[in-house]
């Protein structure tokens, strides 16, 4: 073994910390949704470290599941992008705020 | 140095660079390409970590279908001019940075914490036999048989949702 497992969590963290940043700071609907896409995949990435790690295979199964989940999301969410555009001609968060009072 | 340190190294600073890229680029599509690139490392790494399954599903359905998805809404959407979408730099930034910090003393802390000495470890032998395509989907099919299933009925549940959310509104 060469690599430790310590390498692979903090490089996820700094991959999760990347797509917090995008979320927070950037405007456009599309870029926060592939941040969140990076921050899932961050979590994916720890998850098979550890499952290869613990010799566990159940960690692998769950990565599954997330990718699942992750496409599913990815339907909706795109499909959600399409209709707010429809409706506001927009993409930038700070002006679709109809749920905002 | 060994060489899957190596290899470790420049795909980790890769995943690093692209994702940095996919946050500051201003163009959605140059953001979705960096995107597409950090999937990429991903696989790679989970090449490394014996996860063979896993790093063929990374490109097949991450840079491959839902990727294809963002790139055809963004084109669908037409977002040329959207370059100089007003970018503020304000309270969210400053508590953008907050998170970050906090997240990093936390994760710095949690990582020194982490020793693991017992199990199978990736230059083992029995390691590989983890991340097949058998030995994942003998997991799936038993252990993960009813979430699998769940799995199945909320993609039947996206797919529906998603027709109707996109589709025109006809009265």
């Amino acid at each position: 073994m060469s690599v430790p497992l310590p390498y692979y969590l903090g490089l996820s963290a700094v991959l999760f910390a990347i797509g917090v940043i995008g979320v927070l700071t950037r405007r456009n609907v599309i870029v926060v949704f592939m941040s969140i896409e990076l921050m899932l995949n961050s979590v994916n990435l720890t998850l098979v470290a550890y499952s290869s790690f613990l010799g566990d295979v159940s960690g692998q199964a769950l990565v599954f599941f997330v990718m699942a989940v992750a496409a599913a999301e990815a339907a909706v969410g795109l499909a959600l992008v399409i209709a707010l555009f429809r409706n506001k001609q927009t993409v930038n968060i700070d002006q679709i705020n109809i749920l905002k009072w | 140095m060994s060489t899957e340190l190596l290899v470790f190294v420049f795909l980790a600073a890769a995943a690093i660079t692209t994702a940095v890229a996919m946050v500051l680029q201003r163009n959605a599509v140059m953001s979705a390409i960096s995107l597409i690139g950090n999937f990429f490392c991903l696989a790679g790494l989970y090449l490394l970590l014996r996860a063979q399954l896993l790093a063929v599903l990374e490109v097949a359905v991450y840079a491959g279908a839902i990727m294809v998805l963002v790139v055809f809404v963004i084109m669908l959407l037409n977002l040329g001019d959207e370059e100089k979408l007003a970018e503020r730099y304000g309270i969210r930034t400053l508590l953008a940075a907050g998170a970050v910090v906090l997240f990093g003393v936390e994760v710095v802390y949690l990582v020194m914490g982490t020793k693991i000495t017992s199990g199978i470890l990736p230059g083992h032998p029995d390691a590989a036999v983890i991340g097949t395509v058998e030995s994942v989907g003998m997991a799936l099919f038993t252990r993960f048989l009813l979430p699998l299933q769940a799995t199945g009925m909320l993609l039947l549940a996206a797919v529906i949702g998603a027709l109707i959310l996109a589709k025109k509104r006809t009265n």
